[in-house]
């Protein structure tokens, strides 16, 4: 049996997304989840704080949205699934994504990858 | 009787899914990549499978985080494709075999799998990008063809806690004693898909481990599945990655068939995107 606490995390440089990061991150995550509908897609992209409002995102986490901030979304509870549908309104690939979170540039994460697998 | 006449594991990458959708495969990046699935559709050609069951996880498009099942199977008609937010081009649809989804369900829970059943139920790049891979081929008016049934079984792999590895295993094993108790002569061949290691976020987010994803490929390949049994699930995402848990599902196809099948074909491919890709076939 897995006997990790609860909301604890070991792993470097990885936020597990359990129960803790579920509660923090519902609004924002049931947000991203609408955007799988083209309409609400364009309705955030009218007004982002607007279509925020709708979904009670708490404020650091509209911050964050407004700064791009990937990282800060995903250790606020963000779950990377249910981002990837308001990054693909940016027209951010999972490169771009990754590399963003690193601090590095798309170039250099692809090269990272490219080096890992070969 | 039914009977399970092979199975596949294969990537579930989206960029493959838009690479078949740009019809990229004769590209030179691409072509080392699809022409690593000949092997496999020659064999299906020789078995001619009427029914997939494809073992996946839901990325966000049918299940949010409201109701979260950690297994749920499909029992619909046919199974429909839909936008995911992200530009990959919607699919048509699937047909379902509820008859088989029902004696599955039946006999999943009789076996103490307390499954979610979903008669209706969208299904994503994880379920579409392998059968487009394993089924290519096109009708004389350039329709995708859809030669086969098929039941989806979804797996949670968004938020912990996960299914184990053990769990997972003994999953492709209930499936196995079900399709052998399921009266009609069928053909069945299991899916599972997604992997191989990779994470998306983080400051980790890149991290790939290919000699994992090779002994992963071994144990699986030779059933010597003890060595990755041991593992929890958040073992599996310090070895593979947040997303590399994907695993699950090539544990899950392993346990439906015999350890008489064998590692038929095997074929590994540096990074499709974020993650490293793979399809291997298990056959007597």
């Amino acid at each position: 049996m897995d006997t990790t606490p609860f909301g604890h995390d070991d792993i470097p440089g990885t936020i597990v997304f359990d129960g803790h990061q579920a509660m923090k991150g519902y609004a924002l995550n049931k947000m991203c989840f609408s955007f799988n509908d083209a309409a609400n897609r364009e309705a955030f992209k009218r007004d982002e704080d607007a279509y925020c409002g709708k979904f009670r995102v708490p404020p650091a986490q509209r911050d964050a949205i407004k700064r791009r901030d990937v990282l800060a979304l995903v250790r606020d509870g963000g779950n990377i699934y249910y981002l990837a549908k308001w990054a693909g309104i940016l027209g951010l690939n999972v490169q771009q994504v990754g590399a963003l979170q690193r601090g590095i540039t798309e170039e250099a994460f692809r090269l990272m990858l490219k080096e890992e697998s070969a | 009787m039914a009977r399970i006449v092979g199975a596949v594991a294969t990537s579930h990458i989206p960029l493959i899914g838009k690479a078949i959708a740009m019809g990229w495969q004769n590209e030179p990046q691409w072509k080392s990549f699809f022409d690593s699935y000949a092997p496999v559709h020659e064999w299906l050609r020789s078995v001619q499978p009427d029914v997939a069951i494809v073992v996946y996880n839901d990325h966000g498009l049918n299940f949010f985080l409201d109701k979260m099942p950690t297994f749920a199977v499909g029992a619909a008609p046919e199974y429909v494709n839909a936008d995911e937010g992200w530009g990959l081009p919607v699919v048509k649809p699937f047909p379902g075999h509820q008859e088989l989804s029902w004696h599955l369900i039946e006999s999943l829970v009789a076996d103490e799998f307390d499954i979610t059943t979903c008669q209706e139920m969208t299904v994503d790049h994880g379920f579409t990008v392998p059968l487009a891979l394993l089924w290519p081929s096109k009708d004389d008016q350039g329709n995708v063809a859809r030669p086969v049934k098929t039941v989806p079984i979804v797996l949670n792999t968004v938020q912990f806690p996960l299914p184990s590895p053990v769990r997972c295993h003994k999953l492709g094993e209930a499936i196995g004693r079900a399709v052998a108790s399921f009266p009609e002569d069928l053909r069945v061949v299991v899916l599972g898909t997604g992997g191989l290691s990779h994470q998306l976020e983080g400051e980790r987010a890149g991290f790939i481990n290919k000699p994992f994803d090779l002994m992963c490929c071994d144990a699986i390949g030779s059933d010597d599945i003890d060595r990755l049994l041991r593992y929890s699930s958040r073992d599996l995402v310090r070895e593979a990655g947040s997303q590399g848990v994907e695993l699950l599902a090539w544990l899950a196809m392993r346990g439906a068939v015999s350890g008489s099948m064998k590692r038929k074909h095997f074929a590994y491919h540096g990074a499709v995107s974020n993650t490293a890709a793979a399809v291997m076939l298990l056959a007597p």
